[in-house]
């Protein structure tokens, strides 16, 4: 991957990764090292996840009151790890942001393929 | 304990952050070994996956809400770090401060005060004074003030004010009813309709009604809150009971608020205003002696009102054409009529500080750049390890910032301490009572701080951190033209402060100048060893010719046979102690077709002596002699400005002039002509016309002043002739006991003051200049140490390194002179009103600013200019 690449994809990641995280957590409990492995994992490693924005974001998230989170030990290491839980108000954000993102995705669609959108 | 629980709760996060990252580390580290790496390749490649630790930490701290108060305790500690390092820049970087910012606050508090907040009357915005006008006004107030007469036909023939009122400064004397205590005070008259107009509702009491306020009306009195606590301890029972005015029994109605001390804190009472004329005279409208307040109507301008007004006088004017009556009305509103006296001092002592305020922020600010040029590494390196700019800027101006913060706190301290004693020692300021510091006044001073400490570390801040950061790491001390641009901007800001420092200069010396000129002014006549004394005969006792006349006699054979007396005479008013009565007269030998003001002279009353104790020279005829009295009085003598005016210089000797005396006109034959005097040394030479004294008229010579020529200290003098004046009449209060010494200083005092201000200003201004330009020039030598080495190596004279430099250091010195100079052309125009027998162009003054600001220039230069010349090449190459 070049740097360009590289860029491309942080810079898509900007905004949305507040939600992929909530939906991430919507799964269950998770912590740090888990979110990231799991967005990684489902896009198929295009989304290689930075520590350096994630660790701020789940903070953030913290912050808003959008996840809660509790240090519990792990069920398959015998180590605690600090698992992020979504609360309720978490649960209506990502169905905000989850409703602004496909509003945003079909305008973009309706823009770049506006033939598909005819047949 | 909000700050404890915050530094435990994020001492807590941070502990917490850092053990989330370690274990999500060590599972990293855990799967890739699982998948099979080496315990070494595992870690190694958990942390390539992670990046910089210490980054994410310092980013996922920024998401915590409160790291913004983190940030500002440490800035503020690394600030108060750096400027502990050098504790004598601190030091007086923060005195300069404080004394700038407490002097502007100071000024800003007493010109909020006096000549910004609105007068404590209701709706004071409605409330504006009438004045008559003249139309062939020679150069004077155009502001006159009002008869009478005039009054009463304004406010019973016009509309467009909701109502005007009518008051007269008047003095008196006040004592007990057995006569007791006499005192002499300053008192007001005011009609009926005044306090209600202004909403004024006594404190005990009730106010003047209609009927007494009328010329021969029940006598009654407003005593003012202070003569009230003072005279009478605050005790209400004192209404309706009587005292003494001018031995008249009057009945004490009511007590004024605290508050009301209008239009002067020394007036002591308010009598009705028609009482304070005779029947006749209060219908007169030649003689002019009131000021008229009036209240706008909601819905009528302030223009279409006083054209009202004017319309009526202009019919009076046509019914009295050989009268002095005036034409117009014209208006302003009640305190800019109040402040008019002090307005251009305190806006020109404001400017003043301001100019200082902003030399200092210079300064500071040139300081800076200094500093921060000796830190040109450490931020550059700072920077190239991921520092932000904006991180690096702020930790600058906090700097500055704190500096500002902790001279304002100390100018604070300092303006709290100076504006009390400013207003205090301000002779004649007006509602210097309303002068104290409130939240405004906090505000002000909190917002000068944050701009002054904006201004100050801005300019450095921005160029120290710009983005050449890896010229600065590359860049050695030997290279010359490194830190050009710098050198540039701190030579710019020295321009601006040197050219600040030549307006505040020029101006400082003109009032200084004209101070001097007010000091040295010649009054005319006599000032060592004279004491002088006024007092007035109460008329009811001395209600004849004969008996004013006996009394003045005695006292001056009384006083004369003192030892210690070398001379003594009688004057109504002395010299230098500020105008007394003007009245129109016509010239017989040469009528005049209509009333003009030309025909218009000062008049004092003397003794036979009076011009020889005082000096005054006789230059034609003859002065009186002791048959001039009782009612041979049909004789004047006239000044030298008067002759010079009306008889253009020829002799006046034998002519006659017809005086109007109120309304009742009399012959006066011309018998002598003498020097000029001057009445008030910050005014113009006036004709004067004198007439004897020892006519007795107690119109005219009741109130009169005796000055005495001593042989000895003429204070001593005082109570002496006191004692001869109380074995004559012992219920004779004598006031204004002052030497003619006291008598120019008190009327100089406030130029003076003013002067001396702005030019203690100036001087600081100078120094913090001199400093600036030592500061610039001995930065530039340490800059190119290494150059005048090779220059001195490859065999420059030692003279030529000299005039280099010197050269360097007086070019913005130069620049901002001539700038200084061009802009103190407009802003002299401002404090010409201030100026007494100066110009604003006055040739010396401003020789004088030049020849100071380029030898102090030379100075701050010399010596910078002079190490330079002494450098040893060889050390100054070896020098890193």
């Amino acid at each position: 991957m070049t740097k360009k690449q590289a860029q491309q994809r942080a810079n898509l990641l900007q905004g949305t990764l507040d939600m992929l995280v909530l939906r991430t957590l919507l799964h269950g409990p998770a912590h740090g090292h888990q979110i990231g492995k799991h967005i990684q994992r489902t896009t198929n490693d295009f989304l290689q996840m930075q520590h350096g924005s994630l660790y701020p974001a789940l903070h953030r998230l913290e912050e808003r009151g959008w996840v809660t989170s509790k240090w519990e030990m792990a069920p398959d290491r015998n180590r605690e790890f600090k698992y992020y839980r979504l609360t309720e108000l978490g649960r209506k954000q990502l169905v905000i942001e989850e409703s602004q993102w496909k509003q945003m995705a079909e305008a973009v669609a309706r823009v770049m393929w506006p033939a598909a959108e005819e047949s | 304990m909000r700050w404890w629980q915050i530094w435990k709760g994020t001492a807590k996060r941070d502990a917490d952050l850092e053990r989330e990252l370690l274990s999500d580390l060590e599972l990293e580290e855990e799967e890739q070994r699982e998948r099979g790496l080496s315990a070494e390749e595992a870690r190694s490649a958990a942390r390539r996956a992670f990046g910089n630790t210490t980054l994410i930490r310092e980013q996922t701290r920024a998401a915590w809400s409160w790291v913004w108060m983190e940030r500002l305790v440490r800035d503020v500690k690394y600030g108060t770090r750096t400027l502990l390092r050098s504790p004598e820049f601190a030091i007086v970087s923060v005195l300069v401060m404080a004394l700038g910012i407490g002097a502007t606050t100071s000024l800003f508090t007493m010109v909020r005060a006096v000549l910004l907040q609105p007068l404590p009357f209701r709706d004071s915005g409605k409330l504006v004074m009438l004045y008559e006008h003249y139309r062939h006004n020679k150069g004077g107030d155009e502001f006159n003030a009002v008869a009478p007469g005039d009054y009463r036909e304004w406010r019973s023939q016009t509309h467009g004010f909701e109502d005007m009122a009518a008051m007269r400064s008047y003095g008196g004397i006040l004592s007990g009813v057995h006569s007791e205590l006499p005192e002499v005070v300053q008192s007001e008259g005011g009609s009926a309709n005044l306090f209600p107009l202004l909403g004024v509702a006594p404190a005990f009491g009730r106010l003047f009604t209609e009927a007494e306020d009328k010329p021969k009306g029940e006598p009654v009195v407003l005593l003012t809150w202070s003569l009230f606590q003072r005279r009478f301890a605050g005790d209400p029972s004192i209404i309706g009971k009587q005292i003494h005015l001018d031995t008249i029994p009057t009945t004490v109605v009511g007590v004024l608020p605290n508050w009301f001390t209008y239009p002067d804190a020394r007036v002591q009472y308010w009598v009705p205003y028609a009482q304070t004329f005779s029947e006749g005279d209060y219908s007169m409208h030649a003689g002019h002696q009131s000021e008229v307040v009036a209240r706008l109507k909601p819905d009528i301008s302030v223009e279409a009102a006083t054209h009202e007004v004017s319309a009526v006088q202009y019919r009076i004017r046509l019914a009295y054409a050989t009268r002095p009556v005036a034409e117009d009305v014209w208006s302003r509103p009640m305190i800019d009529d109040l402040v008019k006296g002090v307005r251009t001092q305190l806006l020109v002592l404001l400017c003043a500080v301001g100019c200082m305020l902003l030399i200092a922020c210079l300064n500071l600010s040139n300081l800076l750049v200094a500093r921060a040029a000796s830190r040109r590494k450490e931020v550059a390196i700072r920077g190239s390890l991921g520092g932000s700019r904006l991180a690096l800027i702020r930790e600058q101006m906090t700097e500055s910032l704190l500096i500002c913060v902790a001279g304002g706190g100390l100018g604070l301290l300092l303006s709290l301490a100076s504006t009390q004693w400013l207003a205090a020692h301000w002779r004649n300021l007006p509602r210097a009572d309303s002068v104290h510091v409130d939240g405004w006044v906090l505000t002000f001073a909190a917002g000068l701080v944050l701009a002054t400490g904006l201004m100050a570390g801005l300019v450095p801040a921005i160029s120290s951190t710009g983005k050449e950061l890896l010229s600065a790491l590359k860049e050695s001390s030997r290279s010359a033209s490194g830190s050009a641009s710098r050198a540039r901007l701190r030579k710019t800001m020295l321009t601006v402060e040197i050219a600040l420092t030549v307006m505040l200069l020029v101006s400082a010396g003109l009032l200084f100048k004209s101070f001097l000129h007010l000091r040295m002014a010649d009054l005319g006549c006599r000032i060592d060893h004279v004491i002088t004394m006024k007092f007035g005969l109460p008329e009811i006792q001395y209600d004849t010719r004969d008996k004013v006349m006996l009394f003045h006699q005695s006292l001056l054979e009384r006083v004369r046979r003192l030892p210690g007396v070398r001379g003594a005479a009688l004057v109504s008013v002395a010299p230098g102690s500020g105008p007394h009565d003007d009245r129109v007269f016509t010239i017989l030998e040469k009528p005049a077709p209509s009333y003009t003001l030309q025909y218009e002279a000062m008049t004092l009353t003397a003794d036979p002596q009076y011009f020889s104790v005082m000096q005054i020279p006789l230059l034609r005829g003859r002065v009186f002699t002791e048959h001039e009295r009782l009612n041979n009085d049909h004789y004047i003598v006239v000044s030298k400005q008067f002759v010079d005016q009306f008889f253009s210089g020829d002799d006046p000797i034998g002519k006659h002039v017809r005086v109007d005396w109120n309304d009742m006109g009399e012959i006066y034959e011309i018998i002598g002509e003498v020097g000029d005097t001057i009445y008030d040394v910050t005014k113009p030479v006036e004709a004067t016309m004198y007439f004897p004294i020892l006519s007795g008229s107690p119109d005219h010579t009741s109130e009169a002043t005796i000055v005495a020529w001593t042989s000895i200290d003429p204070l001593a003098m005082s109570i002496p002739i006191q004692q001869q004046i109380s074995a004559l009449e012992p219920e004779l209060p004598v006031y204004n006991v002052l030497t003619m010494d006291q008598i120019l200083g008190k009327t100089t005092a406030t130029q003076g003051f003013a002067a001396n201000l702005v030019l203690a200003f100036a001087s600081l201004s100078l120094l913090l200049a001199a400093v600036g330009l030592y500061g610039v020039l001995s930065y530039l030598v340490t800059q190119r140490v290494s150059e005048i080495g090779i220059r001195l190596a490859l065999g420059a004279q030692r003279e030529q390194i000299l005039s280099l430099i010197l050269f360097d250091g007086l070019r913005p010195a130069f620049i901002g002179l001539i700038l200084g100079l061009t802009a103190s052309a407009g802003t002299t125009q401002l404090i010409r009103s201030m100026l007494y027998g100066t110009e604003p162009t006055d040739p010396a003054v401003i020789g004088a600013v030049i020849l100071t600001l380029l030898l102090i220039a030379l100075f701050a230069c010399i010596f910078p200019a002079w190490r330079a010349s002494r450098l040893d090449p060889m050390q100054a190459l070896r020098t890193e």
